[in-house]
């Protein structure tokens, strides 16, 4: 997919005037509150008119003020999806799921409603109305109406911010699913980092209007060294065997130990940098779990802090933040060899 | 039938008629108007909203007599008589006097039900290939069936004691235009026309209060199936 988009539009105390290009089918939209996001999601969605600009998506002109045209959002093709799910209340979810699908030429009604309820797991809620759903439900719902347009885009806007842990921890596999499913190209959203870079692979960073950036979630989460939490490693555990008390799943060519595990394939964990110690000797008799033999892969630093790549076998790594006084002791250098200790309970599940 | 004589019974049956086809008449046209002035981007928006809510400031007599100056033989009337329409003192003039002046009513509660529908609801619509009219019909329609409901017995109950205009332009014609109201008028300044007034009174006292509890069932049975 590609999409290209040059917009400008004032209001009275805030303006947007951006320019970006991406190809990627699984694309990123950061930035903070009051950052511009909003707007922009309702300019591609054709809710909102640019003052100037063009907005391409694919071989399709969507608008373009030089050329005068502005596709009416009904015919733009863009699937959306919002914070709140904006289910039709009055119909239930299977009226609701349909509602986009009846209104398509049948020659374009490629994307099967049985595949999708499936794929969702919708069908024990068909018949039920969209104000007894829970919050997840309720965007599994709008994921699954917003596909079955089969449109050329999916928009996500903060599709999960609704929603608590639990719940966004849910939703993520789905939305995974769908992407590897239908080869659906997005636009997501998002203030969070985490669910940038579980679901996206280039991001484009919005600021008071401006686009600032454009670069790998991987590489935003490395610049947060200096945040409260720091950067989160995040591991995917597949199979995983339960042993003295605690779980054991293999990554890489070495075994991890979690403390509880919800037993479940395909789970992803956060593992904070900051939870990660580095020995340059193998230590003796220690409480924690994981002891991990590693090489330094890359340095870098941000804000007094250092944050330390670890090359653990397999192409498997993990980054541990330091302070710099600790990487100077330790004479860090790229492929020196270490050991990386941490606690079989330092792990969080995300999803 | 000594206590209601027939001609109550006459102005009984009339006064629901002439309600039940002002409301119905005028429930397309009051959501027709709700939805320009709630979703409408015009000039002449304020002029608008203006002269649908004149009738609820004016008295109900002047309402009548402009209505009997728009209709009469300087204005509208010629035309309508070449059209074979005589609407002056026929019982169709008692629904056009309660159309007008419960219009507002009704359009001010239809368009709280509009304010209520999340516009962003209207975007998901309009993104899933819904145009315009799809949208009002197959999404607005639907979530403001318990305000036009609301909407609708407000006017009934209204014109059910619509009196000022419709005496100027229906008069008080006993089976043909005397409605409820005006028969009270009636057995009020007669000698012993007390008890007929009172048992009038009654009856419609029941007929309004039966149109607001059928329509609170209603709106109750809706509000189960769309929660707000």
């Amino acid at each position: 997919m590609s999409l290209y988009v040059s917009v400008e539009k004032r209001f009275d105390s805030f303006a947007i005037n951006t320019e970006f290009s991406s190809e990627s089918c699984r694309l990123g939209l950061f930035g903070p509150s009051g950052s511009g996001k909003s707007t922009l999601f309702g300019m591609l969605a054709g809710m909102q008119k640019p003052d100037r600009g063009t907005i391409q998506l694919g071989e399709r002109l969507l608008f373009s003020s030089s050329c005068k045209t502005c596709v009416p959002a009904q015919k733009r093709r863009i699937g959306l999806v919002f914070q709140q799910g904006l289910l039709f209340p009055h119909l239930n979810v299977q009226e609701n799921l349909l509602f986009g699908y009846k209104r398509l030429p049948k020659t374009e009604r490629l994307i099967d409603p049985d595949r999708v309820i499936d794929v969702l797991a919708l069908a024990p809620l068909l018949n039920r109305r969209a104000p007894q759903l829970s919050g997840g439900e309720r965007q599994r719902v709008a994921l699954g109406r917003a596909l079955l347009c089969n449109p050329q885009l999916l928009l996500l806007d903060e599709p999960l911010s609704a929603l608590d842990e639990q719940l966004k921890g849910q939703i993520i596999p789905f939305l995974k699913t769908v992407q590897d499913e239908f080869a659906m190209p997005f636009l997501l959203i998002s203030h969070s980092l985490d669910e940038l870079r579980l679901l996206t692979d280039e991001v484009l960073l919005l600021e008071k209007g401006e686009m600032i950036g454009k670069s790998h979630p991987e590489e935003i989460a490395r610049r947060s060294l200096s945040s409260m939490t720091g950067y989160i490693n995040l591991i995917e555990v597949n199979s995983a065997s339960q042993e003295n008390g605690f779980w054991s799943f293999p990554w890489g060519e070495q075994r991890l130990a979690l403390a509880d595990h919800a037993g479940k394939i395909g789970t992803t964990y956060q593992l904070s940098s900051k939870d990660i110690l580095l020995c340059r000797e193998h230590p003796q008799a220690i409480s924690a779990r994981n002891l991990l033999h590693c090489s330094v892969n890359k340095l870098f630093r941000y804000q007094g802090q250092v944050g330390v790549e670890l090359d653990c076998g397999n192409g498997k790594k993990l980054v541990s933040q330091i302070v710099e006084q600790a990487a100077d002791e330790l004479d860090l250098q790229i492929g020196s060899q270490l050991y990386a200790l941490f606690k079989a309970s330092a792990f969080r599940k995300v999803c | 039938m000594e206590i209601f004589p027939s001609a109550d019974w006459q102005a009984l049956m009339l006064s629901a008629r002439v309600a039940s086809v002002a409301t119905l008449v005028a429930l397309p046209f009051g959501f027709i108007a709700a939805c320009s002035l709630h979703f409408g981007r015009f000039r002449s928006k304020p002029f608008l909203e203006g002269l649908i809510n004149l009738p609820l400031v004016l008295p109900p007599v002047v309402v009548g007599y402009l209505l009997l100056l728009l209709l009469g033989e300087n204005g509208l009337g010629p035309t309508l008589e070449q059209l074979g329409l005589s609407l002056l003192f026929t019982w169709q003039a008692a629904v056009l006097a309660a159309m007008v002046v419960g219009f507002p009513l009704l359009v001010r509660s239809i368009r709280i039900g509009l304010e209520g529908i999340d516009p962003q609801l209207l975007t998901a619509g309009s993104s899933l290939g819904a145009g315009r009219f799809d949208l009002l019909i197959n999404v607005v329609l639907p979530l403001t069936r318990r305000s036009l409901l609301a909407g609708s017995s407000l006017m009934f109950a209204r014109s059910l004691g619509e009196f000022g205009a419709t005496i100027m332009i229906a008069g008080n014609i006993p089976g043909l235009t005397r409605t409820i109201p005006l028969a009270i008028y009636d057995y009020s300044g007669m000698p012993g026309g007390e008890s007929a007034a009172l048992w009038l009174c009654l009856a419609s006292i029941l007929l309004s209060l039966s149109v607001l509890i059928i329509s609170e069932r209603l709106a109750h049975v809706q509000k189960r199936e769309i929660p707000a």
